[in-house]
């Protein structure tokens, strides 16, 4: 046999091992479990604020989570700009021109210093909010990636994940500007990302329909959950940092649980034929927010995996959804060029 | 630093060695039992849900988002 039939043989005879001990632990179904629960009530959530100022669309949002910009949020947009908002007065705080205006992903660190942001220049640059002068400048452009930036995520004002269509991840070193760990593994590009609760973790969604969880200090690869039919291009934890959720062009978002390592439940239903571009919890994670390709946001109560609620606002896709950290509202950005803010 | 990974000039039989390699260490996880971890899944989602204003909804004097009708914000 050739040494590549006699690795995928291993490999397949692993998996199967895998599949059974998943089958082992299956003792209930989360529909089953939550048999004796209320649905939640309708969710009817209202525009109060449209972000006006972009002029083209927009890829990507990212809220502020430390108290001094629980309510300021970044976005991108291939306008070529990165604008930092206050979303109670809906100013814009800065408006950061950038070199490139392919961009695909932006972050807002922990701290409120910085924002990062990529795109199909295959890098990540870190831009310092709080320069001497006031004015915003690049600090670091971090390149190494060999495909476009999907996504990028701050641990804190030294350290970035980065997700590329290069297949990898990467942990980087902003004061130096180098790669401190890869993470290989994914058979497709890596198309999104998000980081634990404790910062232990990440999770990365990919084109090779599987979502991967990361420990980063070990620089290894924990679990690989399957079962989407098509890419992956939004992931999140759930609240507690235990559970994971995944959005894909399958058209369905999916619960996968960390300890049980498999999935717990799938979101779907027969009238969405379109992919999921975006995802959020609430901050209970009682409610799924979603962004589909129909310009769309549904609302799933997570428990019983039913619909409760339909964001319709925006006149094109909805790239982007995000839940500010104290969980008092949500924003959405779309290929209209517009942002809203929903509660 | 980990020597830098190209994906492109990975080989076949290298991706298929670091996929072998990658079961061999999943193959090994401890898993719960499904009913803990949806217990578990619905304390936490109950725990949360009063302080959850998307889910509860806000009352409008209440809500830092609300129309802004004349007058100052001073932040």
């Amino acid at each position: 046999m050739g040494e590549m039939e006699e690795l995928r043989k291993e490999a397949d005879n692993l998996k199967d091992q895998i599949t059974e001990a998943r089958k082992v632990v299956q003792d209930t179904t989360l529909q089953e479990a939550v048999a004796g629960t209320t649905l939640v009530g309708r969710v009817q959530l209202k525009t109060r604020k449209t972000l006006r100022g972009h002029l083209a669309k927009i890829y990507a949002m990212h809220w502020g989570t430390d108290t001094n910009c629980s309510k300021l949020c970044v976005s991108a947009s291939q306008d070529g700009k990165l604008i930092v908002w206050d979303t109670l007065t809906t100013n814009k705080v800065s408006a950061i021109p950038l070199k490139s205006s392919w961009v695909m992903t932006c972050a807002y660190a922990p701290s409120g210093n910085m924002v990062a942001c990529g795109g199909l220049d295959n890098m990540c640059s870190i831009y310092n909010l709080k320069g001497k002068d006031g004015n915003v400048k690049v600090m670091r452009e971090l390149a190494a990636h060999t495909g476009y930036l999907s996504c990028c995520r701050f641990l804190s004002d030294s350290e970035i994940i980065t997700s590329s269509g290069d297949c990898t991840c990467v942990l980087w070193d902003i004061e130096t500007g180098t790669e401190k760990t890869i993470f290989a593994g994914h058979l497709g590009d890596c198309m999104s990302l998000a980081v634990s609760p404790d910062f232990k973790m990440f999770i990365s969604g990919a084109c090779d329909f599987t979502a991967k969880l990361w420990d980063i200090r070990e620089a290894s690869c924990r679990q690989t959950f399957s079962g989407h039919e098509s890419d992956i291009n939004a992931i999140g934890f759930f609240p507690n940092g235990n559970a994971v959720i995944t959005g894909s062009d399958d058209a369905t978002c999916k619960l996968y649980d960390l300890r049980a390592d498999q999935e717990l439940i799938t979101y779907q239903d027969s009238g969405i034929m379109c992919g999921v571009t975006s995802l959020a919890p609430s901050l209970s994670g009682r409610l799924l927010l979603a962004g589909y390709d129909d310009f769309n946001v549904n609302i799933w109560d997570m428990l019983k995996a039913e619909r409760v609620g339909v964001l319709a606002g925006h006149d094109n896709r909805v790239s982007c959804i995000g839940v500010s950290s104290d969980g008092m509202a949500c924003c959405t950005g779309s290929w209209d060029s517009f942002l809203k803010i929903w509660n | 630093m980990p020597g830098v990974i190209n994906m492109d000039e990975l080989t076949d039989v290298d991706k298929a060695e670091m996929e072998r390699d990658q079961k061999k260490i999943e193959v090994k996880l401890e898993r719960w039992l499904t009913s803990k971890c949806c217990t578990e899944f619905m304390e936490a989602v109950q725990a949360g849900v009063e302080e959850d204003t998307l889910v509860k909804g806000i009352a409008e004097d209440k809500n830092p988002f609300k129309e802004l009708k004349g007058g100052c914000v001073v932040c």
